[in-house]
């Protein structure tokens, strides 16, 4: 989870991710971030996340973060 | 000929008045609402500002306001200046200094901002605020107004970056979207059954196109939420739902959805046509595309800001692999293409130089900057007969033996990222700025779409700490990607930062 935290505040810096949810809703991750975010993601856990896995509810918080990554297979 | 972009809208409201002419979420807005609309707030700006070819700015997230703000401000005899209400404080600061709009419009959330600036309130205007109906007589003190300006007149600035850390403001005429336009509906077969699906900011100058087809041709203009470009499997959905059968994107956008491979899940039916521009489409990705939507035409358009929006096309035909560059093509009509060698000699076939711009198509100038517009807007050098003026690009191009265009390169440090002109050289004199940096070096990685920095600290300093003191500084799409600090910067032999070196390293 620390990692997933540290992977999100490298690319947004200036939002606590302990504290923030529905990061898509209230625009902490835009479509910039989510290019970033996926392919970090991929490369940290050696994973290719599928296109149609690229959804707002896997997105919307920490949480739903790490069941997709684990969903992968990856290791949180 | 036309001699203003209003001409359009006019034509168009007497055939479709009743048509939609801005989709914009639950909001929906005919042509006729949209004249009646943009009138209403004219005559305001008319009356209260007693403004005449003048800037307005406007300060609005992307919506059917922004529309009916550009449409009034038309409609008052004045030109507008599209602002990204993202922009941080400083450069937007910058950007109205050098301006000075008339008048503003904006909504109730920015007012707090743009007094902080020193904007007075009284030159904000509202926009979605219900105006009074026009009587006769004001509608005919407007079209005296309207009657006054001519072709060559403003109709938008546009604010692109500056090497020297400083926006420069493109000014561009009505000549030149109308020249635009004329050719692309006759080019792209754009009528009143065209659906558009709008994704550029309306700052950003590509969303010339989507507006002005949208007046012109009647076309119904789809404002995509912003969100959905995130998601491409959402986007695809979006599209179909919304009947969009015309897009004109930037390639990262096509890029993803390609990468994803959603078009193996959900096929776009109605997209039929699929332009793009802003930056390299990779064959590769476009392969993607060309083999799902194999009767689709695909277009590659290319042009900055100064020459209005495009000045060569490509209509994708042939077969390339995904290792080939895809030509930029051909100049678009009434537009002249000169390849200039550094001696100023037209470059022979497959020989590199620089593309120059003339025609109707070439912006004003710059705002208020006599000598960056005479630096880039310069006689032709191929002969002194008569004025005759061409737009140095600083692009880098050759002609094949099939006589199309390909772009090869930039003359100086400016890129393109994820569709947005950055000069590095803004981004370097920024982070040069922050205290604890004591010197920096911007690069570009082509292949992982990253903005490098590199630099000297007086203390350990994290990507993440410069990124947080760069947020205020500079537009998000401007921050570097990754950082890498370094103990020394590598210097070359006159003593400057060897930037061939640090590209060799961590450009590419």
């Amino acid at each position: 989870m620390e990692e997933i935290i540290k992977i999100l505040t490298g690319i947004r810096p200036e939002f606590d991710f302990y504290q923030e949810s529905n990061f898509i809703e209230n625009g902490v991750l835009d479509s910039f971030d989510m290019v970033v975010l996926v392919s970090t993601l991929e490369e940290r856990y050696g994973i290719k996340i599928c296109g149609t896995d690229i959804i707002p509810e896997n997105f919307s918080d920490t949480d739903s973060i790490r069941r997709l990554v684990e969903r992968y297979g990856g290791n949180v | 000929m036309k001699n203003s972009v209003l001409e359009y809208l006019e034509e168009t409201v007497r055939r479709f008045g009743d048509k939609p002419a801005i989709v914009d979420g639950a909001r929906r807005l005919t042509f006729g609402q949209l004249r009646q609309f943009g009138r209403q707030l004219a005559l305001k700006l008319a009356k209260d500002h007693a403004s005449f070819r003048r800037p307005v700015a406007v300060l609005l997230p992307k919506s059917v306001d922004s529309i009916i703000a550009f449409a009034g401000i038309l409609y008052s005899g004045n030109f507008y200046v599209p602002l990204d209400e993202k922009l941080p404080e400083q450069r937007l600061g910058k950007i109205l200094a050098n301006l000075k709009p008339a008048a503003i419009v904006t909504s109730p959330e920015y007012t707090g901002l743009l007094a902080s600036l020193g904007v007075e309130a009284s030159k904000c205007v509202l926009a979605g605020t219900q105006y009074e109906e026009l009587s006769g007589e004001e509608e005919h003190f407007l079209d005296q107004i309207i009657g006054q300006v001519i072709d060559v007149d403003p109709v938008y600035v546009i604010y692109t970056s500056g090497s020297t850390g400083t926006p420069k403001g493109v000014v561009v005429a009505h000549r030149g979207v109308v020249d635009y336009i004329d050719w692309a509906i006759g080019c792209f077969g754009i009528d009143e059954q065209t659906v558009i699906g709008s994704q550029s900011p309306f700052f950003f100058d590509n969303s010339t196109l989507d507006i002005y087809l949208c007046f012109g041709a009647g076309a119904t203009l789809v404002i995509i939420p912003k969100m959905l470009f995130s998601f491409p499997a959402k986007l695809m959905t979006y599209v179909n739902d919304m009947g969009i059968n015309f897009v004109f994107w930037v390639p990262s956008v096509l890029i993803n959805v390609a990468n994803a491979q959603i078009l193996d899940e959900i096929m776009p039916s109605r997209l039929a046509k699929i332009l793009f521009a802003g930056e390299v489409m990779p064959n590769k990705q476009l392969n993607y595309w060309r083999k799902k939507m194999p009767t689709a035409l695909f277009a590659n358009l290319y042009g900055p800001t100064e020459i209005t929006v495009d000045c060569t096309y490509y209509i994708v035909e042939r077969e390339f692999s995904d290792q080939d560059s895809l030509p930029i093509g051909f100049p678009c009509r009434n537009t002249d293409i000169l390849v200039l060698t550094a001696e100023n000699k037209q470059a022979g076939l497959l020989e590199v130089g620089e593309l120059c711009v003339r025609g109707s198509s070439l912006a004003l100038g710059y705002w208020d900057d006599p000598e960056k517009t005479a630096a880039a807007f310069v006689q032709n050098p191929l002969h002194d007969h008569y004025p005759d003026k061409i737009y140095r690009t600083g692009d880098l191009v050759y002609i094949n033996e099939r006589n199309e265009i390909i772009f090869v390169g930039r003359k100086d440090s400016q890129i393109k990222h994820m569709g947005y002109r950055i000069e590095l050289g803004e981004i370097e004199t920024v982070v040069a700025g922050l205290p604890v940096i004591e010197s920096a070096c911007v690069t570009y990685n082509k292949a992982r779409e990253e903005i490098v920095l590199l630099y000297k600290a007086s203390q350990p300093t994290e990507i993440g700490d410069i990124r947080k003191a760069l947020l205020p500084l500079l537009p998000k799409y401007m921050l570097p990607t990754t950082a890498h600090q370094l103990e020394e910067m590598p210097l070359n032999a006159n003593g400057k930062i060897d930037r061939v070196a640090l590209f060799h390293r961590y450009g590419q």
